[in-house]
C-alpha cells in the first residue's frame, strides 16, 4: 500500500514505479546501450587509421587533431541540431554526434600509445623479419594498448552521458524517460534513470578495465613482481 | 543544401534578432550566464586546487572529481535541480548544475599544474628560502600556469555547452531557439540556432586560447620554453585538449 502511495505523492524513490515500468526501463536501458555501443564501435573504426595517417604524414598530424579539437567544442545540443538536416529524425544523428566527439580522444589516444612503444622493440622486430602490419598488430598494438583502453574508457563513459541528450530527438535512450519525466514532473523516473545512467558509465568503464587486465597480462605480472 | 539556405534566411532576418526571443537577448543571457558561473567555479576551484597541489596531497580525490563529472549526464543533474526544491528559485538550478560542471575540468589541471610543476626549480626556490607563500606565488603559479588556463578553458566550453542544455528545462540562453525550433518543428531555426551555439564555443574557447598565451608569465620570459611544462595529465586526458598542441 505505501508503494502504491510513492507514485501517487510522487516521490523520488519508488520500488512501484520500477516495478510497473520495468519494460519501459529495459527498452530504454537497451537503446542507450545500442547507442553507446554503436558510436564507440565505429569512433574506433574511424579513429584508427586515422590515428596511423596522421603518424606517417605530419601534414595530417595537424589537420586531423585540429578538426577533431573544433569538433569536440561544438555543445552536443548543437551538434546533434546540425545534423539533423543531414539524417533526419532518427538514432543515425545521435550516433553520428557521438562519433564525432569520440575521434577527438580516440585519435590522440591511439598516436600517444603509438609514439609510446620503445624504438628496440620496433628495431628488434624488423631484425626478426617482421613486415610493416605484422610489426603493427603483433607488436606495436599490444604495446600501444594501455594508452589506447585510457582513451576507450574515457570516450565510453562519456558517450553514456552524452547520449541522454539524444532525447531532444526521441533517441536518448534513458534520456527519453529524464525528457520525458521533466515535462510531467515525474520525479521517480527521472531519479531511476539518472542512476541508471551513472550506473551503466560505471559498469562500462570497469569492464573495459578488466579487458584491459586480459588483453596486457604482461602488465600485471610486472606489477607483481 | 536547402535548409543550409533557409537557416541562413533565418539569421539574416532582423526581427530574429530583436525582442525577448530574440538572439540579442538570448545571447546576453549566455555570455552572463557563462561569465557568472565560470568566476564562482574558478573561486571555488582554484585556490583548493592550488593548496592540494602545493602540499602535494589529495590527487585521487582531483582525477576522481574529473572522472565522475564525465560519468554524470549533465542534462539529468539539470532535470534532477529543476524537480528539486530549488527548481522554483528562478535561475539557481542552472547556476549550480553550470558550477558543478566547470568545477572539475578547473581542479584537475590545477593541481596537476601546481603538484607537477618542476620539483628542481621548487627545491632550488626552497633553498633560498622561500616561504609557502613566495613559492606559490613566484614558482608554482607561474609554472602551472599553462594548465591552469587549460582548465579554464575547458570549463569556459563546458560552461557554454551546459547553458545551452539549460534551455531544456526551460532555462535562458541560446538554446532556447534550438528547442523553440524543435517545438515548432522549424528545422531552419534549429539549424541557425545550432551554427550560433558552435560559433559561440569556438569564439570562448579561441578567446581562452589567445589568453592563455598572451598572460603566460614564462612565456613572456623564457620565450617557448614554457612549452616543457605543458604536459596534459598522462592517464586522462584534458576534456577538450589544448587547440595549439
Amino acid at each position: 500500500m505505501a508503494d502504491q502511495n510513492c507514485l501517487i505523492s510522487n516521490d523520488w524513490i519508488c520500488g512501484e514505479y520500477v516495478r510497473t515500468r520495468g519494460q519501459e526501463l529495459t527498452d530504454a536501458t537497451l537503446q542507450h546501450v545500442g547507442i553507446t555501443l554503436a558510436s564507440v564501435a565505429i569512433g574506433l573504426v574511424i579513429a584508427f587509421p586515422l590515428a596511423l595517417l596522421a603518424r606517417r604524414r605530419q601534414g595530417v598530424a595537424g589537420p586531423v587533431l585540429g578538426m577533431t579539437t573544433i569538433l569536440y567544442t561544438v555543445p552536443s545540443l548543437a551538434m546533434f541540431s546540425l545534423l539533423l538536416p543531414v539524417f533526419g529524425v532518427s538514432q543515425a544523428v545521435v550516433v553520428t554526434g557521438l562519433v564525432l566527439y569520440s575521434l577527438t580522444i580516440l585519435v590522440r589516444n591511439i598516436m600517444a600509445g603509438l609514439a609510446s612503444v620503445p624504438e628496440d622493440a620496433r628495431e628488434a622486430a624488423r631484425g626478426m623479419g617482421y613486415g610493416p602490419l605484422r610489426l603493427l598488430l603483433g607488436v606495436e598494438l599490444p604495446l600501444a594498448l594501455p594508452a589506447l583502453m585510457a582513451g576507450l574508457r574515457i570516450t565510453t563513459v562519456s558517450t553514456v552521458s552524452l547520449t541522454t541528450v539524444g532525447a531532444i530527438i526521441g533517441y536518448g535512450g534513458l534520456g527519453n524517460l529524464i525528457y520525458e519525466g521533466m515535462h510531467s514532473f515525474f520525479k521517480a523516473q527521472v531519479l531511476t534513470a539518472s542512476v541508471l545512467c551513472v550506473a551503466l558509465a560505471v559498469v562500462a568503464d570497469l569492464l573495459l578495465l578488466g579487458v584491459q587486465r586480459v588483453l596486457t597480462p604482461w602488465a600485471r605480472k610486472r606489477r607483481r613482481a | 543544401m536547402g535548409v543550409i539556405g533557409e537557416a541562413w534566411n533565418w539569421l539574416a532576418t532582423g526581427s530574429h534578432w530583436s525582442g525577448g526571443d530574440g538572439v540579442w537577448h538570448r545571447l546576453g543571457q549566455h555570455l552572463f550566464l557563462t561569465f557568472v558561473c565560470l568566476a564562482i567555479s574558478c573561486a571555488v576551484a582554484l585556490p583548493v586546487a592550488v593548496l592540494l597541489g602545493h602540499i602535494g596531497k589529495g590527487g585521487a580525490i582531483a582525477v576522481n572529481i574529473s572522472n565522475a563529472g564525465r560519468a554524470v549526464p549533465t542534462f539529468a543533474v539539470l532535470v534532477l535541480l529543476l524537480l528539486s526544491p530549488l527548481g522554483s528559485h528562478g535561475q539557481w538550478p542552472t547556476i549550480i548544475a553550470l558550477v558543478l560542471f566547470a568545477i572539475p575540468p578547473l581542479l584537475t589541471n590545477a593541481y596537476v599544474g601546481v603538484s607537477e610543476a618542476d620539483r628542481e626549480v621548487v627545491e632550488a626556490a626552497r633553498g633560498m628560502g622561500m616561504t609557502g607563500g613566495q613559492l606559490i606565488r613566484r614558482v608554482e603559479l607561474p609554472l602551472a600556469f599553462p594548465l591552469i588556463m587549460t582548465g579554464v578553458r575547458t570549463a569556459a566550453v563546458q560552461v557554454v555547452a551546459t547553458a545551452t542544455l539549460a534551455a531544456l528545462p526551460g532555462g535562458g540562453g541560446l538554446g532556447r531557439i534550438i528547442t523553440a525550433g524543435f517545438r515548432l518543428t522549424d528545422t531552419p531555426q534549429v539549424v541557425a540556432g545550432a551554427v550560433l551555439v558552435a560559433a559561440l564555443a569556438l569564439l570562448v574557447e579561441g578567446v581562452f586560447v589567445v589568453l592563455g598565451l598572451a598572460l603566460d608569465p614564462m612565456r613572456r620570459k623564457t620565450g617557448r620554453r614554457s612549452a616543457a611544462f605543458r604536459r596534459p595529465p598522462a592517464d586522462q586526458a584534458p576534456k577538450a585538449p589544448a587547440l595549439t598542441s
